[in-house]
């Protein structure tokens, strides 16, 4: 009898160890509920998508995602959703992480774990300096807002530019990136309005009027995408702050493709940094979005947060690859590190040194099409870009 | 910073536009709290319930803005009426702690629901053509919209002063809130008006949902969000007093939009400064009375 239980333990253990290298655990820390719950949304298909249309590169492993919401920008539901994840989970990869606070607030629980954890969206440039542990799929804010500025000072030729942020860690440094630009390039910011947390979309009139009064050449914003976005481009077009011979741009935030149909003619003309939109003209962004509508309905557009979830599957594929689905922390860093691919936003490698994206940045313009519908027009690229934020040691990156 | 005729009348104008909104969701939460005693923490929901069904039903079945508000306006409050008989009703003589538990918890039920059946994302309020753009105003030039619901709310203001001053509704109403039980005792059907009123402020606060969506926007999250300044402009206007909820919402309105233009490194903070600092003054707001 005893020799048995015995026998049965031994067989449970060893199917049990079998069935953890088949099974890799991917842990999601994404705000499911509330303000950031279509971010999420458009994240998870991303990395579904990428599962779907790829199962073969996935065999003989399988990858299972388990989720826990992340509520809010503040930081502390979304540490308490990692720790968990950790701890009770028993993930062997992290993943997600929609705003920078909490991937900030998470990145000591990150670092005692010692877990890969892929950023998906978090664009604050120091992040990955927070933990040895933190690669990044998505972008730094410095990969739009430099060259940005290097663009609105030569290609635009604007003189005086009005910034406008959402006062929290990743517009501050969107803010930095394009001001170092800029006036390096010539041009001035004549003036820095913070226009409210995350949290909420503010009435944007008072900080528009603001700007208005300020009669700069062009007026950059960034806010976190989403309802930001289209308040935006509303709050824009009806102060008439076109007719009175101010540019709008920004980052790739202003035109999120879920937003842009619904922002009308106020969008037209308005000029962007980012490193992928659904209009790319290449042959995987074709075929990506083809894929994205069939599977979730020709109404909807994967945009720069399903890219994010996309390519960052992709790199836990190859991390399993590599791995043979014997997920270590520090091995599986030493494997993101080899990482490139030919994304739907291009070619798409992972640095070595800081373990961020080097990815294209490219110029667009919204324009209107024949059939009323609203696309974005690439109108140069800056190919390859290293986070500016950390090539340039801006203090607290370098 | 100079000013201008053109840079104050922007100013006066935002800031009203906006007033005009805080007032119209916000008068019938003042009406409930000061003739029921009853705090509603679910006034929030139902302007968002309403919100949603002027802006669904445009999208939807193509109805215009003025009669998709109309639409708004009635079912927001056949709903809530409802709510009023089969639930709000049990509470009256509850406790306020009961009260606020069981308002809140409404609140997030209409949160959960609209998030499930119609999702997390903002629905976006489509302008009728001829209310968006800029309007020439002769001194200046200012978006139309926020001129619309200038006189949209001084209509309104007029309308609910004449109804609640000079007709018999509106006297009955002033006598419950006065001294409920002598009005009982005077022959006054106390629940029908309770139930009446209810709907009234909630069809109200729909309209304000619909008519404020293109400046506070419109998702799940709308029940909660505005709800503080909702209760901050019946603070300080004090209960039960309409022309009380109009000057609170007109000062904090344009205050609001002054502060954030010229100092938006403070945010919202001086707008809840300046309550706590009002109601140390006056505990029962502007134009209440003393209890």
């Amino acid at each position: 009898m005893m020799k048995r239980i015995l026998a049965a333990t031994a067989a449970l253990a060893i199917s049990a160890s079998l069935a953890s290298a088949q099974e890799v655990k991917v842990g999601v820390n994404l705000p499911y509920t509330g303000i950031g719950a279509e971010f999420a949304q458009l994240i998870d298909r991303g990395m579904e998508l990428y599962l779907k249309l790829n199962a073969d590169k996935v065999k003989p492993y399988s990858i299972k995602l388990i989720k826990r919401d992340a509520k809010n920008p503040a930081g502390n539901d979304s540490r308490v959703a990692t720790q968990e994840l950790l701890t009770q989970d028993n993930v062997d990869i992290l993943a997600g992480w929609v705003y920078s606070p909490n991937a900030i607030a998470s990145a000591p629980v990150v670092t005692a774990g010692k877990k890969l954890a892929v950023i998906m969206n978090a664009g604050t440039a120091h992040i990955t300096n927070m933990s040895p542990y933190y690669v990044r799929t998505s972008f730094s804010m410095w990969h739009s807002g430099y060259p940005m500025g290097e663009a609105a000072a030569k290609q635009l030729g604007a003189k005086t530019a009005v910034v406008g942020y959402t006062d929290f860690p990743p517009g501050k440094d969107e803010l930095a990136a394009f001001k170092r630009a800029f006036e390096g390039s010539g041009g001035k910011v004549i003036d820095e309005i913070p226009m409210g947390g995350a949290g909420a979309v503010p009435d944007f009139t008072p900080f528009f009027q603001r700007a208005k009064d300020k009669k700069p050449d062009v007026f950059f914003v960034f806010i976190p995408a989403g309802d930001h976005a289209a308040a935006v481009v509303k709050t824009y077009g009806a102060l008439g702050m076109r007719e009175a011979g101010i540019k709008l741009i920004g980052p790739g935030d202003i035109t999120q493709d879920t937003k842009l149909q619904a922002m009308g003619d106020a969008a037209v003309g308005l000029i962007t940094m980012h490193h992928y939109h659904a209009d790319l003209d290449n042959a995987e962004n074709k075929r990506f979005v083809a894929a994205w509508k069939k599977e979730y309905g020709a109404n909807t557009t994967p945009d720069f947060m399903a890219i994010g979830g996309y390519d960052g599957m992709a790199l836990i594929v190859h991390i399993v690859q590599q791995l043979k689905g014997k997920i270590d922390g520090d091995k599986a860093i030493a494997a993101a590190k080899t990482f490139k691919s030919n994304s739907p936003r291009g070619p798409f490698s992972i640095d070595p040194e800081t373990r961020d994206i080097v990815m294209n940045a490219y110029l667009s313009e919204v324009v209107k099409g024949k059939d009323g519908k609203l696309s974005q027009k690439v109108l140069s690229t800056t190919p390859n870009v290293k986070d500016p934020c950390k090539a340039l040691k801006v203090p607290p990156c370098g | 910073m100079i000013f201008t005729i053109e840079n104050i009348a922007s100013m006066v104008l935002g800031g009203v536009a906006a007033g005009m909104v805080l007032f119209i969701v916000s008068v019938g939460l003042s009406v409930t709290m000061g003739l029921m005693g009853f705090v509603n923490l679910a006034h929030g929901a139902f302007a968002m319930l309403g919100g949603y069904i002027i802006v669904l039903s445009m999208r939807h079945l193509g109805v215009g803005f003025i009669p998709a508000l109309a639409i708004g306006f009635v079912m927001t409050a056949a709903v809530s009426i409802v709510f009023e008989r089969v639930l709000y009703s049990r509470l009256y003589k509850a406790g306020e702690l009961d009260q606020v538990l069981f308002t809140i918890g409404l609140a997030f039920v209409f949160i959960a629901a609209l998030t499930v059946f119609i999702g997390p994302e903002n629905q976006p309020l489509t302008l009728p053509p001829e209310l968006r753009g800029q309007l020439d105003l002769g001194i200046v030039q200012y978006r139309t919209y926020s001129i619309f619901l200038i006189i949209v709310g001084v209509a309104i203001v007029i309308a609910l002063w004449l109804g609640f001053e000079r007709t018999r509704f509106g006297a009955q109403i002033r006598a419950a809130v006065d001294n409920r039980r002598m009005a009982e005792s005077l022959g006054i059907n106390i629940d029908r008006l309770f139930a009446i009123t209810f709907g009234f402020g909630s069809g109200m606060a729909a309209l304000g949902g619909g008519l404020g969506a293109e400046f506070l926007g419109l998702d799940p999250q709308y029940a909660l969000k505005y709800l503080v300044f909702f209760l901050i402009v019946v603070a300080v206007g004090g209960a039960g007093s309409i022309v009380g909820v109009f000057c609170a919402s007109l000062i904090i309105g344009v205050l609001d939009f002054v502060l954030k233009k010229y100092l938006p490194q403070g945010g919202t903070l001086f707008i809840y400064a300046l309550t706590i600092l009002l109601l140390l003054w006056r505990p029962q707001g502007l134009f209440g009375k003393p209890s």
